[in-house]
């Protein structure tokens, strides 16, 4: 298909909305949530040695480029993927692939593409979206955090595309060679609800999945403890959490909701009521999210003394949601 | 999260005036996309980010200008990095860095140390040597 008629489609989170849009223009229509899902990218996350401007990484979701190929396995399709040492190269690459009409996936910086909102440029290096064209204007994107398609400069575009720094892109240029001709939806389905089960409540380490939710949440009172009376860390930490959580491209109470509508989608193609069910227990734990964000904000950004055991017991009412959810979900 | 319940905060800076999508529960149940303006949670904790920014960036302006640490310094903030961003970015190690933000040994660096600075930070050679308050986009 060529990529004049390649149509953009807004999405909650980049990595899922350029699977998404790509496999949909390539004839394999496939929804946002429903390639959350199957990737089964939910998680959460607390990695302690990994720092963000000095404050550790909390995710929500898998790991940059998880989305891309759990799909890819999962349903089969063979992608190819090209990084490149040489920048001039890698905008060789891609105007080659644009000049024969493609479409590609590009993984960027967040912080060099100028059509961001200024608020919004961190120096966050697993952005995505798709490059559809070229002419004297520049690149024409469709980067899925966006109501509509933009344009990029040549140098801003090589510039992001090749940042440097924690998960640097080197130039990713990604696009499947090889699709199949449908979806085997209750054979992909459930295997993939496996899987995101297995990441949620048996991962081997306690900094990964259900119980590091309970473990961020001691972690805020011990925290809270050995501030002694001196909070800017603890209140720098709280609007971290909650940023991980919200901003653009990460979003964590916005993946329990795409989670949520993963399910339902699924229980309407299934005809099975139990991921109906786990879709309305999974929305239930994300509004939970969403009060925390609350909270933890307003503790914050206001002089009043943090109470960490609060965040605690929400963040545990969290993990006893979602652990809720799993246990329906562990006999599909 | 119900669609009616999706905050619509238009007067946050956060999305430029863009709208970002979220999934939310309609009133038949449905799951949709539903377009949010802005939400004033998300808005006070990336302004509370933003604001250490300013400060550090502030706060190295004024060593600069008092003549205790070097532009490199005041650049570092200005594009939103950290020692260890700009170490990560740059190839060079943090001490070298540092040794960097001494005043007297940023003015005798040369071409190619500037030109790596250059390019990382996305600054013009001959704007990075002297403290230009808005350097570039």
């Amino acid at each position: 298909m060529n990529a004049n008629e390649f149509v953009h489609r807004q999405s909650a989170h980049c990595e899922s909305g350029v699977v998404s849009a790509m496999l949909t223009h390539h004839g394999l229509p496939l929804s946002e949530p429903m390639a959350f899902g199957l990737a089964a990218a939910l998680t959460f996350a607390r990695i302690p040695i990994v720092k963000i401007s000095g404050m550790p990484l909390i995710a929500y979701r898998m790991p940059p480029r998880c989305i891309i190929r759990g799909v890819a396995k999962r349903l089969g399709i063979r992608m190819r993927f090209q990084t490149f040492r040489n920048p001039a190269d890698g905008m060789f690459a891609l105007d080659g692939m644009l000049a024969t009409g493609r479409i590609v996936g590009l993984q960027t910086s967040v912080f060099w593409l100028p059509y961001f909102p200024a608020d919004m440029r961190f120096h966050f290096n697993a952005h995505n979206l798709i490059a559809f064209g070229r002419d004297d204007s520049g690149y024409h994107l469709s980067d899925p955090v966006f109501e509509a398609p933009v344009t990029c400069d040549p140098n801003a575009l090589q510039k992001s595309r090749f940042a440097r720094g924690l998960m640097a892109p080197r130039g990713l240029m990604y696009y499947p060679e090889e699709l199949p001709e449908r979806i085997n939806f209750p054979r992909v389905i459930p295997a993939a609800v496996r899987a995101n089960y297995r990441i949620m409540t048996k991962a081997p380490v306690p900094f990964v999945g259900v119980r590091a939710i309970r473990r961020l949440g001691r972690e805020l009172v011990k925290t809270g403890s050995r501030a002694r009376g001196d909070f800017r860390y603890l209140r720098m930490l709280l609007t971290h959490i909650v940023r991980m959580q919200e901003e653009i491209g990460t979003g964590g109470a916005g993946f329990r909701f795409v989670y949520a509508a993963f399910l339902a989608e699924s229980a309407e193609i299934l005809g099975d009521h139990r991921y109906a069910e786990a879709a309305d227990r999974m929305t239930q734990a994300g509004d939970r999210w969403r009060d925390f964000a609350v909270q933890a904000t307003r503790m914050a950004r206001t002089r009043d003394e943090p109470d960490p055991a609060e965040l605690a017991s929400m963040l545990n009412d969290c993990a006893d949601r979602e652990a809720a959810v799993w246990d329906l979900l562990r006999v599909i | 999260m119900r669609t009616d319940r999706v905050p619509q905060d238009g007067n946050t800076t956060t999305y430029g005036g863009g709208r970002k999508l979220l999934y939310a529960v309609d009133g038949n149940g449905r799951y949709v996309g539903v377009q949010s303006m802005g939400w004033a949670i998300e808005a006070a904790a990336t302004r509370h980010a933003l604001e250490e920014i300013d400060r550090q960036r502030e706060a190295a302006l004024n060593r600069v200008r008092s003549g205790a640490s070097s532009p490199l310094e005041y650049y570092m903030y200005y594009r939103r990095m950290d020692l260890a961003l700009l170490a990560q970015t740059s190839g060079f190690w943090q001490w070298r860095i540092r040794r960097h933000f001494r005043p007297a040994v940023y003015a005798r660096l040369g071409e190619r140390v500037l030109a790596r600075y250059s390019e990382v930070l996305g600054i013009d050679m001959a704007a990075l040597r002297v403290l230009t308050l808005d350097p570039g986009p």
